[in-house]
């Protein structure tokens, strides 16, 4: 039994978000909603964490900030793109700057549109995330364990 | 045989109490800050998850330092519950955090650097206090031996007041408790990143994290030292403590390290010192 789902510790991550989905992934911490009844923390550190919740669009200059995170980040791990955003580049998808969603540079399992997103699709997300997150742990074991 | 038995207590159920003590903190910071908090058997979920994931490493060193850390602590344990020498428990405790500092100092990055300076300097602030309290023991009970020191047919904590206060005052910084989680933190204080720690993933985490509850463990037992004549007082001593560094955690937000060795060592002086000068001239 995985223990994963038990106990998934997130790194958050502004891509060039205007800030309005960072604060409600911020407010799922918060009493109203309180996501450490899940067993998530919010870490700081790619090294430490499980999901990686990316909110705002992709530009010439987080690429390289994005990839380095998601490459830091130990497996077994899942990518949320938080966000219309995050999903898809949003309104600001045509901008000359905007490369696209998260996508467009690492592979994202869960995508959550909105502007902003709801906390409580948030949590929905995450949630889904962790289903996802557990196949892939189940993967990497029978991968172990038939090399 | 009767310290056998200590030590396979402590080896097999430390660990599931500091665990347990780990839940039980999160669960009342929780609840003061308003939310209802993970199950109290989280931090066991945390460390089985961490044991299962892949082990990231900067150099091929460093989960060898924590494996250390986690082996002196483990080894500091079995010296304190089997009666052994308290002056050699706390000697050995401090080697178990240097190699907890080499460990962070051992991948080189910038936030673990400092973390592991940080980690020295708290070591600098709370050492002081800890051979205060061995001497002081020393002095009222004539034995350095922790068995003869917990069989003290009195209150030990009415001959030395002050130097439990310095220790309860040390505890914070021991506990990685704000206003002195310097080097690193289970909170959200993200200064440094994760400071100390920041470099370690996966199962190297899942081992620092198993050497601080055994840390928490023998920690409650140097303040059980000082009510051991009377086990109901000592348990009180226990929890009351306890739930007051969460209690001080909670209101105090992270201080310099300037201010926890200047204050340590003026803690450790007024209460520490001046305690054994009294104990020293009433007990002739």
């Amino acid at each position: 039994m995985s223990y994963l789902k038990k106990s998934p510790w997130i790194i958050h991550y502004d891509g060039s978000s205007c800030n309005g989905c960072d604060i409600e992934v911020l407010a799922c911490l918060t009493p109203l909603y309180d996501v450490e009844r899940f067993g998530i923390i919010n870490t700081g550190n790619p090294k430490h964490a499980d999901v990686f919740l990316i909110t705002g669009s992709i530009n010439e200059q987080n690429v390289e900030v994005v990839r380095n995170i998601y490459n830091q980040m130990p497996d077994p791990k899942v990518v949320a793109a938080i966000g219309i955003c995050a999903t898809s580049g949003g309104i600001f998808r045509e901008c000359y700057n905007v490369k696209g969603g998260v996508d467009t540079v690492i592979p994202v399992d869960i995508y959550i549109p909105g502007c902003a997103v709801r906390p409580e699709a948030i949590i929905d997300g995450v949630v889904a995330a962790l289903g996802v997150l557990e196949k892939k742990a189940a993967a990497l074991k029978s991968m172990k364990a038939s090399a | 045989m009767k310290s056998a038995i200590a030590i396979l207590a402590w080896v097999i159920l430390a660990p599931i109490a500091g665990g347990l003590l780990a839940g039980v903190d999160r669960i009342i910071t929780a609840r003061m800050q308003s939310r209802v908090g993970p199950p109290l058997l989280q931090p066991f979920y945390d460390v089985l998850k961490l044991f299962g994931k892949q082990g990231i490493v900067v150099n091929a060193f460093q989960n060898f330092y924590m494996i250390c850390f986690l082996v002196f602590v483990v080894v500091t344990g079995c010296l304190f519950f089997s009666g052994g020498d308290l002056l050699l428990t706390i000697f050995a405790l401090a080697v178990a955090g240097v190699f907890f500092a080499l460990g962070a100092f051992s991948p080189n990055s910038p936030y673990s650097n400092i973390g592991a300076e940080r980690e020295l300097l708290q070591m600098m602030a709370y050492e002081p206090v800890l051979i205060i309290m061995a001497i002081g023991m020393y002095m009222v009970t004539k034995s350095w031996h922790v068995d003869e020191i917990a069989g003290f047919h009195n209150l030990l904590v009415g001959y030395l007041p002050g130097v439990f206060v310095a220790l309860l005052f040390v505890l914070t910084i021991k506990l990685r408790k704000s206003p002195f989680d310097l080097s690193t933190s289970h909170h959200g204080h993200q200064e440094l990143v994760k400071g100390a720690t920041t470099e370690f993933a996966g199962p190297a985490l899942g081992v620092i994290e198993l050497a601080h509850w055994y840390e928490n463990v023998l920690l409650m037992g140097f303040v059980y030292l000082f009510f051991a004549s009377n086990w109901i007082a000592a348990i009180s001593a226990v929890i009351v403590t306890y739930f007051l560094e969460i209690f001080i955690d909670n209101t105090f937000a992270r201080l310099t390290w300037r201010f926890t060795v200047k204050s340590s060592w003026i803690v450790a002086g007024v209460f520490g010192v001046v305690n054994l000068f009294v104990v020293a001239f009433l007990i002739k």
